[in-house]
């Protein structure tokens, strides 16, 4: 009795002193916001100096003068296209293919019964553990001996067909009650009609995530297109930006705004699909 | 299991397993085919190629020479004269595994304690999404365009170098040039990149404190500081272990920021495993070397993975 009074004192207490707290907690996060921004804050205000403004003493958050003329010479100067265009094609036929196959896996292991089963999942698992980074020379070797160097497809089948993508459908496919695919079954549905017009459709959430994860992973990739595409119109943002910055190291003006270009679609992508890739966090991590 | 045995179960198959087994294999083919090509053949293959000497051109230069690539690159003649600490003082793979080291040392906590203060405060503050997105922003944000900037702020004249002047620091040089800062400027970018992603798992594992446990402490006088230490964060134990083991595996695999800010320099001071390894594979082209390199990364990622392994199970008996 006695307790639940002092408990009731407790939550009750200082008005004041809980809105105090609470303006703190807000301050505080407001000024980590602002130091995690202000690379992209100081990005955009480069972008739009001159070159010999970027580093003047004292610096200035805002330009003396808006010089957007930086934004209209970087599309000449840069192949921009040309790198949005390979790197969409890359993202895109990547996240279809991987959802596409991953999914169809991801059933099997889920919700049918084969021999060699576990043992083939085990393959699987087992290969998310052993890094890219260990094997990325003989893979290299094999592509080029099958003709796939310095081509697109080449950063399609690399990425394509990740154990990753498998294991977080399977994950979600087991949640899903075994009975909806028996009712089904009994109904005279095919497992590929199953597949089709029970799985993928209750499956939404994760095949976002999938989906957000794998553009996301293969649009910001560096080390990939690095290695394999070496013509420049073959060359995927990351690396084109990285050719631009390397050739022409003290236009900071224009690498600052050629930086922006290039992180502009995915930011749009991960606005738009927030909610997806932080769940998918907070759950495919967890489990791991 | 004995070939009577296969046979008798195979037998045992009626026509009926046997279509869904073909099934279920119709369902796994379009996957496993790309992954045993692109992934299975490969990883088999580093383990034989770092046994054997190939300097590039067609296979027939290809010799296979046993353990030698592994006793050129821990340098095995030089290291047992003059001793152990040759090998990380002068030896490419010792130097790389000591920076690799070091780096993991200091980002695992770093990134650790970040992203756990950002979750405690996001706790806290309801409703607090556009705070959640903009921290977690920088981990989607592409890695040339964030890693070019911070090199560009972290120069001579850049803005913080500024401020640190401005707090009456003699602090005059840019930090990705210099040996001593290089490996911190890669510090600082990984743990301002990577807070946000783990702030978020913190955030759902913060979900799973049980509301009854805080109340108990706060009615037997905790403060909000005790409530932490000897509530939130024992409960948090095994998210932390998760994420401490994710994120040392990341660090060894670390090369995007390395490559783009520092390339490895000045001299050898942030060579990092995958960097020894590019280099040796794709600049020096001696593929058995860096296959053997390779396989030093597989053995240490390997450790921490069982190491998980063990321990998880340890975390679901409790």
């Amino acid at each position: 009795m006695e307790q639940i009074v002092r408990q009731k004192a407790i939550r009750q207490d200082h008005p004041v002193l809980q809105r105090v707290v609470h303006s703190v907690i807000y301050l505080l996060l407001t000024l980590l916001a602002v130091f995690t921004l202000i690379p992209f804050v100081w990005m955009v205000s480069s972008s739009l100096k001159l070159d010999r403004e970027v580093f003047s003493y004292p610096m200035r958050w805002i330009p003396e003068t808006f010089h957007w003329e930086n934004y209209r010479l970087i599309w000449q100067r840069v192949p921009l296209v040309t790198y949005f265009k390979n790197t969409a094609f890359i993202a895109i036929v990547v996240t279809l293919l991987q959802t596409l196959t991953s999914s169809f896996a991801a059933y099997a292991f889920a919700k049918l019964q084969f021999p060699g089963r576990d043992t083939l999942f085990l393959a699987y698992i087992a290969t998310i553990a052993v890094p890219w980074q260990a094997y990325m020379l003989p893979q290299f070797i094999m592509m080029r001996s099958m003709g796939l160097y310095d081509t697109l497809w080449a950063m399609v089948v690399l990425q394509a067909f990740s154990a990753f993508g498998v294991f977080l459908m399977r994950q979600f496919y087991r949640g899903i009650p075994s009975e909806l695919c028996e009712a089904a079954r009994l109904d005279g549905l095919s497992e590929y009609g199953i597949w089709a017009r029970i799985m993928l459709p209750l499956s939404k959430a994760a095949i976002a995530t999938l989906v957000i994860f794998t553009f996301v992973n293969t649009w910001n990739d560096y080390m990939g297109p690095m290695i394999y595409l070496t013509r420049d119109f073959n060359k995927t943002i990351q690396v084109g930006l990285r050719r631009f910055i390397q050739e022409n190291s003290s236009d900071y003006h224009l690498i600052m705004a050629a930086s922006l270009c290039s992180l502009l679609p995915v930011s749009v992508v991960f606005l738009c699909l927030q909610k997806y890739f932080i769940e998918g966090i907070a759950t495919s991590g967890l489990k791991g | 299991m004995s070939l009577q045995e296969q046979k008798r179960a195979r037998a045992r198959m009626g026509k009926q397993e046997r279509r869904n087994a073909l099934i279920a294999y119709s369902f796994l083919a379009p996957n496993f085919l790309g992954f045993a090509i692109f992934t299975l053949v490969p990883v088999i293959c580093a383990i034989a190629l770092s046994l054997c000497e190939w300097n590039g051109g067609d296979v027939s230069k290809l010799r296979f020479v046993g353990l030698q690539n592994y006793g050129t690159i821990f340098n095995v003649n030089k290291v047992a004269e003059k001793g152990i600490g040759y090998f990380f003082s002068r030896v490419d793979l010792g130097i790389a595994l000591k920076n690799t080291v070091f780096y993991t040392l200091i980002t695992v906590p770093l990134t650790i304690v970040c992203a756990l203060a950002l979750a405690m405060l996001l706790n806290k503050a309801r409703g607090a999404v556009a705070y959640r997105t903009i921290f977690f922003f920088p981990y989607v944000a592409s890695m040339v365009a964030i890693c070019v900037c911070w090199s560009f702020m972290l120069m001579k004249d850049g803005p913080i170098n500024q401020l640190i002047m401005g707090l009456g620091i003699p602090f005059n040089k840019s930090w990705t040039a210099d040996s001593n800062m290089a490996i911190w400027s890669i510090i600082l970018v990984s743990v301002w990149r990577n807070m946000g992603y783990y702030m978020v798992i913190y955030l759902a594992a913060l979900q799973g404190v049980p509301q009854e446990l805080l109340e108990a402490a706060t009615v037997d006088g905790a403060g909000k500081w005790k409530q932490f230490l000897h509530v939130t964060l024992p409960q948090l134990k095994p998210t932390t272990f998760f994420v401490s083991v994710m994120m040392i595996i990341s660090c060894f695999k670390i090369y995007d920021v390395v490559a783009i800010m520092t390339d490895g320099g000045p001299g050898r001071s942030t060579k990092m495993l995958v960097t020894y390894i590019y280099d040796e594979a794709f600049i020096k082209v001696r593929y058995g070397q860096a296959s053997a390199i390779s396989m030093v990364l597989l053995v240490i990622v390997l450790l921490v993975t069982i190491l998980q392994f063990r321990s998880e199970k340890k975390f679901s008996n409790d």
